[in-house]
């Protein structure tokens, strides 16, 4: 069971100095997360969901507690290892899609590969955005696309390093109704795909009900863990 | 990230912001363009000074009445006797010839044009040590100088402004103080000089000069030109000629009452002159190009602040520190590279239209660009571009990418 464990989490905390305020974000949460599962992150805003995806996706470092991703214990790298964790465990989806407004499709989903000395670049990013039915409009920007689509170009970045975990915040929260249905789709049919984690963090009760499990946080602890 | 992706991704986003850029890159183009062109216009006018001191002719000394570095009492002096004097082979065997010279401003005229030129009494010997070359007519000879013969010799800037033109003047008629005197021949083109033109003149025999032109009291020489055996023996020639003149003088040692200048130190002088009047130009020229610099800086800082979260993207992708300084170091460093080479494009311009505009006005100058000045351009503005990107590059790469991703 250890090693089908894609992320072991223990104890873990977070304090934020609001001046001379201690605000815990995260007061000792401890879960683990299986290869391949679809698990929902829940909660009220000011739960610490936010936090929470924040350490599990190595942008932040918790104040204590262990988390091992992928086998490697990360709550004590440096910015640069981390950034190197990123890069070939992390596959980030965010409400905003956060595309380059000046690049091609293509070179936003090359992106990532770039960063880390990756060969045959453009092959690669062609064949996540095919998997992501993209392979029409490769050479258009972002303001050339519709939010759903931008949402894919996003999909297709995180997916062409083909990382451990993928941390979805929000995903479907600037789309309409139906291409966020389309864009949940392309996400569990990835997931069934390539077995790739999908972590995603939301309010929505209907996205949630897509996950296998879901983890729910109040005021910085888990509540229950659903399955 | 390769150094090819880098440099196109900068250019990418440098042309994102055309105006922008542009006039970030307007200050290092005036800042280097300024600089190139006083460091042309610098190295041409020594050049100039250079040419023209050797073109008076070659291993010359000039003895100067008076000591120019302290005051001595009762100097007395220089006479055609001394110049005579150093003629002689025994006491001074490293001077080939000596020629007593005096110099002045006088009125000179033909018909109704009439100016003020220089006027040189010369002895046949002072015009065969100055290489001086003749357009037309003949020299000043020993018979001239004997008789006090009322003959002029022109140069050739003297000819344009009394004829007009400088050929076919020989046996014209011109007044000089209001005698008349018959033109000898006209002298060719030489250029400038420490003294003034060259080209400027006009040659009358020595005697004629010092009884019924200048009017110096007998004897008396304004300076005396020596002209050693070869280059080597100057500096002999030099001692040789301060031993002969001091005993003639009855000066005691440690108080001459002369001074002797080789050519070479005119020219130490001259590029003494020029190259402090140089580097001084190029520093004031220097200032704007800090000024372009401190744009630069000005104009990265506001990049990384609009691109906060483009950079906390580039960090959660998993770009790491050295990433992201190369990307904003790369940004800086191109600005001032094109800018630096526009700079020595416009810079050289300068130089040259500086250079077109003396030539009109009769001083030859052309402007020395030489390939240091323009590698030293091209490293300086880029050095200048890092230098000033470091801290906006630094400031990008420390950002913490949760809060870079929040920022709006």
């Amino acid at each position: 069971m250890e090693e089908d464990c894609v992320i072991q989490v223990e104890n873990l905390t977070k304090i934020y100095h609001m001046g001379t305020v201690e605000v815990k974000a995260l007061a000792g949460v401890s879960f683990n997360i299986t290869r391949g599962e679809v698990i929902a992150i829940m909660g009220p805003s000011g739960s610490g969901k936010s936090t929470l995806m924040n350490i599990l996706g190595c942008l932040d470092r918790p104040t204590s507690g262990k988390y091992i991703l992928d086998g490697q214990a990360v709550e004590r790298l440096t910015g640069d290892q981390l950034a190197i964790i990123r890069n070939r465990k992390v596959g980030f989806v965010f409400q905003s899609f956060n595309l380059l407004p000046r690049a091609s499709a293509l070179a936003n989903v090359e992106l990532p590969l770039r960063y880390g000395n990756v060969k045959n670049i453009r092959d690669k990013a062609r064949a996540s955005l095919e998997a992501v039915g993209l392979s029409e409009r490769m050479n258009h920007r972002p303001s050339e696309l519709s939010g759903g689509q931008q949402q894919r170009v996003a999909i297709a970045r995180a997916l062409v390093n083909e990382p451990s975990i993928i941390m979805a915040d929000e995903p479907t929260g600037n789309l309409d109704t139906r291409s966020g249905k389309e864009i949940m789709e392309l996400l569990l049919n990835l997931n069934q795909q390539y077995k790739t984690t999908l972590i995603i963090i939301t309010h929505d009760p209907t996205i949630g009900a897509h996950a296998e499990r879901i983890i729910r946080l109040r005021d910085g602890l888990l509540v229950t863990e659903e399955t | 990230m390769n150094i090819g992706q880098s440099i196109f991704e900068a250019l990418e986003s440098l042309s994102a912001n055309k105006l922008r850029s542009g006039l970030t890159i307007l200050g290092i183009v005036i800042g280097v363009g300024a600089v190139i062109a006083m460091l042309g216009v610098g190295q041409g006018a020594q050049d100039t000074i250079t040419n023209s001191i050797s073109g008076i002719g070659t291993n010359l000394l000039f003895v100067f009445p008076g000591n120019f570095t302290q005051n001595v009492r009762n100097g007395k002096p220089l006479t055609i006797s001394d110049a005579n004097a150093l003629l002689d082979q025994f006491s001074a065997p490293s001077i080939l010839t000596s020629a007593p010279v005096i110099q002045g401003n006088t009125e000179v005229a033909y018909g109704k044009t009439s100016l003020r030129l220089s006027v040189t009494g010369a002895t046949p010997e002072y015009i065969a040590m100055s290489s001086y070359s003749l357009l037309e007519g003949e020299f000043i000879t020993e018979s001239h100088n004997l008789g006090q013969a009322a003959v002029a010799i022109l140069g050739p800037e003297a000819a344009d402004r009394l004829f007009g033109r400088r050929d076919g003047v020989t046996g014209e008629n011109i007044r000089i103080n209001g005698q008349p005197f018959r033109v000898l021949g006209v002298l060719a083109p030489k250029g400038g000089s420490a003294f003034g033109s060259q080209d400027r003149i006009i040659l009358v025999p020595f005697s004629t000069a010092q009884n019924r032109v200048l009017k110096r009291q007998k004897d008396r020489a304004d300076y005396i030109l020596i002209q050693a055996v070869d280059a080597e023996s100057v500096s002999f020639a030099s001692d040789e000629a301060s031993q002969v003149i001091r005993e003639r003088h009855r000066s005691p040692i440690g108080e001459d009452d002369f001074t002797i200048l080789s050519q070479q130190d005119f020219v130490q002088t001259a590029q003494l002159i020029t190259g402090v009047l140089t580097v001084f130009l190029g520093g004031i020229a220097g200032i704007s190009l800090l000024v372009g610099g401190i744009g630069i800086m000005n104009i990265m800082l506001v990049s990384v602040t609009e691109r906060t979260r483009e950079i906390g993207l580039r960090k959660a992708l998993g770009a790491r520190k050295r990433d992201i300084m190369i990307q904003f170091l790369t940004e800086s460093a191109l600005l001032s590279l094109i800018g630096g080479l526009i700079g020595i494009a416009l810079g050289w311009l300068i130089a040259f239209i500086v250079g077109q505009i003396a030539a009109a006005n009769g001083t030859p100058l052309n402007p020395g660009i030489g390939l240091n000045a323009i590698l030293l351009a091209t490293a300086f503005s880029t050095a200048v571009g890092l230098f000033f990107g470091i801290y906006p590059a630094n400031r990008a790469a420390g950002l913490e990418p949760v809060e870079a991703l929040r920022y709006e």
